[in-house]
């Protein structure tokens, strides 16, 4: 498979095409806006927490197939999670950016779809799409109204 | 075409000028990086132009030699090699004053480009007649640099600033710019050619229809528009041009504001510090006329000379055979990416310069940009610094391809062939 392929796997290419977790989530206790200054994208994350449990999250906005992909495997990876094991799902996506905490995918052999978004390594420039809905979730479970990837 | 053409000699077709040619194939051995970054067999394909040019090896020789043979800091030492960096410097004034007919050098700033020109303007000029009640005129069709320095300025002192909106067509509602120039408007300011929809706009025209209607003074933002046409200061009559050396084939670092000087020398210094002032005491200090007044600290001086040299270099090719060549890229990209399924063209002026903004249905502009680069294809993706047109254009951000002299129809070929497999990855 060439970079490319990689980049553009299967998995994003449909979760581009059919995101899940996509719209406003009557009822959120914690939301947060993603600004990417650079191309001008938003993600905004709902987040609606029944006690330390991601009882649901969503989102909404417009954006690359990277950003958009990446936050709708976010919604599946962290539904039903609580806020300590997606802080940890943050982090994990964090280190496999920034090659901090673990060589090549190996934090991602358990994760299943998530593992799709390792492609995005190979792009550098790619990264910040693929992080946005993720510090979009962090801001929101933090209380913060908005993150920028700047 | 609504660009002035000089009226030097240099650029008419006889005499001196007959030994003038422009090949394409010549002129891409001129830019040494075109060579380069070949990529799996595929040839660099830069079209990215309207972000920055690429430098000939004429400006990167001037840059090296410069620091090489003749560095010191101007307009101080008595020693031999500063006074010739002063000379240096003076002559890039007086070639670039020369090459766009300003009335005289002192009416060439050098800044370190179009955006800090436009905010100059914006402080000094704003900053000294805006009151509460003025009006700023801008267009629809502006770049960020041509947006922020306004609001800033606005809020400081009270000031509305009005946006004259655009046609479907991506050119400027002629009626309702009119319509906007009362009496309240104290500065106007737009693009000579859009970033994003290419569009040039008649700035003579419009400057004349302002003067008639009332005092405001006239910025023309040139960033595109120098490299697309042959700027004529006299004719245009505008009071303030900016434009950046970068996109003209010059170095980073340096641009220029013109500026009429009765104009100029009545505006208080944007920034203050050494070689700008006649006396300092620790109480107070007077200051130069311009240009010097508004070149505090020591300047881009290399980046000035580079700058010259850029002007010089386009001064040996023929210069309508290139404006030829530039229309014929546009002509023909225009077509070949109007076949591609899905794509849209944003902006269809019919006096329109060498770039084209583009969205494909059901592709975000980023991938365009990631998929395009994987054929060793480089366009711009985003919003251009221009938020608010993209809000108007109802889209979040585009692609964009834009064109340099040294561009080739195989190159948009490359560019289409590229758009095909966006197509192919992402809407079969």
């Amino acid at each position: 498979m060439d970079e490319l392929d990689e980049l553009y796997q299967e998995i994003i290419l449909d979760h581009n095409k059919r995101p899940r977790g996509r719209g406003e989530l009557p009822g959120a206790t914690h939301t947060a806006q993603g600004d990417n200054p650079l191309c001008g994208d938003e993600i905004r994350v709902f987040v609606r927490l029944e006690g330390d449990k991601i009882a649901d999250v969503k989102f909404i906005g417009e954006g690359c197939a990277i950003s958009k992909a990446s936050a709708s495997l976010m919604t599946q990876a962290v539904r039903g999670k609580t806020v300590a094991q997606a802080k940890e799902q943050i982090q994990k996506i964090h280190d496999m950016f920034t090659g901090q905490g673990c060589c090549e995918h190996t934090s991602f052999d358990t994760d299943g779809e998530i593992a799709a978004l390792g492609g995005v390594k190979k792009f550098p420039q790619r990264v910040k799409c693929a992080t946005l809905a993720w510090h979009a979730l962090d801001a929101a479970l933090d209380g913060k109204p908005n993150v920028s990837t700047e | 075409m609504c660009l002035y053409y000089s009226l030097m000699p240099s650029h008419s077709s006889g005499g001196a000028t007959a030994k003038k040619t422009f090949c394409v194939q010549k002129v891409r051995e001129d830019f040494p990086i075109l060579g380069t970054h070949t990529r799996a067999g595929k040839p660099l394909c830069y079209l990215d132009n309207a972000a920055t040019a690429q430098k000939p090896q004429a400006v990167i020789d001037a840059l090296s030699y410069f620091y090489a043979n003749q560095n010191a800091n101007i307009d101080r030492g008595v020693y031999e090699l500063g006074a010739e960096a002063t000379e240096l410097y003076e002559r890039a004034r007086k070639k670039i004053a020369a090459r766009l007919n300003a009335a005289s050098p002192a009416e060439i700033v050098f800044t370190r480009g179009t955006t800090e020109s436009i905010n100059l303007v914006a402080c000094s000029l704003g900053g000294s007649v805006l009151k509460q009640g003025d009006e700023i005129l801008i267009t629809a069709m502006e770049h960020h640099a041509n947006i922020v320095p306004w609001q800033q300025i606005a809020a400081r002192t009270g000031a509305a600033i009005k946006v004259a909106p655009i046609t479907p067509a991506g050119e400027l509602d002629a009626m309702a710019f009119e319509n906007l120039l009362t009496e309240r408007v104290k500065i106007v300011a737009f693009t000579h050619m859009s970033n994003v929809l290419g569009t040039i706009n008649d700035a003579a025209a419009l400057t004349k229809k302002i003067r008639a209607r009332c005092g405001a003074k006239v910025l023309v933002d040139g960033a595109q528009a120098i490299v697309h046409g042959d700027v004529d200061l006299q004719a245009l009559d505008c009071d303030f041009y900016a434009f950046s050396g970068h996109k003209i084939y010059g170095p980073t670092g340096v641009g220029v504001l013109y500026g009429k000087q009765a104009l100029l020398d009545s505006l208080p210094p944007y920034q203050t510090g050494g070689d700008m002032v006649v006396k300092v005491s620790f109480e107070t200090a007077t200051f130069k006329r311009s240009p010097h007044r508004f070149e505090a600290g020591t300047p881009a001086i290399a980046q000035a000379v580079g700058l010259a040299t850029a002007f010089d270099y386009l001064d040996t090719l023929d210069m309508p055979a290139v404006r030829a060549h530039e229309a014929d890229l546009l002509a023909y990209a225009s077509a070949a990416l109007r076949e591609i399924k899905g794509l849209t063209i944003h902006g269809n002026a019919p006096n329109k310069g060498a770039l084209i903004a583009f969205t494909m249905q059901g592709v975000h502009p980023h991938d365009i940009g990631t998929i395009l680069d994987s054929e060793n294809v480089c366009v711009r993706a985003g919003h251009h610094c221009a938020q608010p047109l993209m809000g108007v254009l109802g889209v979040q951000s585009t692609a964009r391809a834009s064109f340099a002299l040294y561009n080739t129809r195989a190159e948009i070929d490359a560019l289409v062939k590229a758009l095909h497999k966006v197509n192919r990855m992402f809407n079969e």
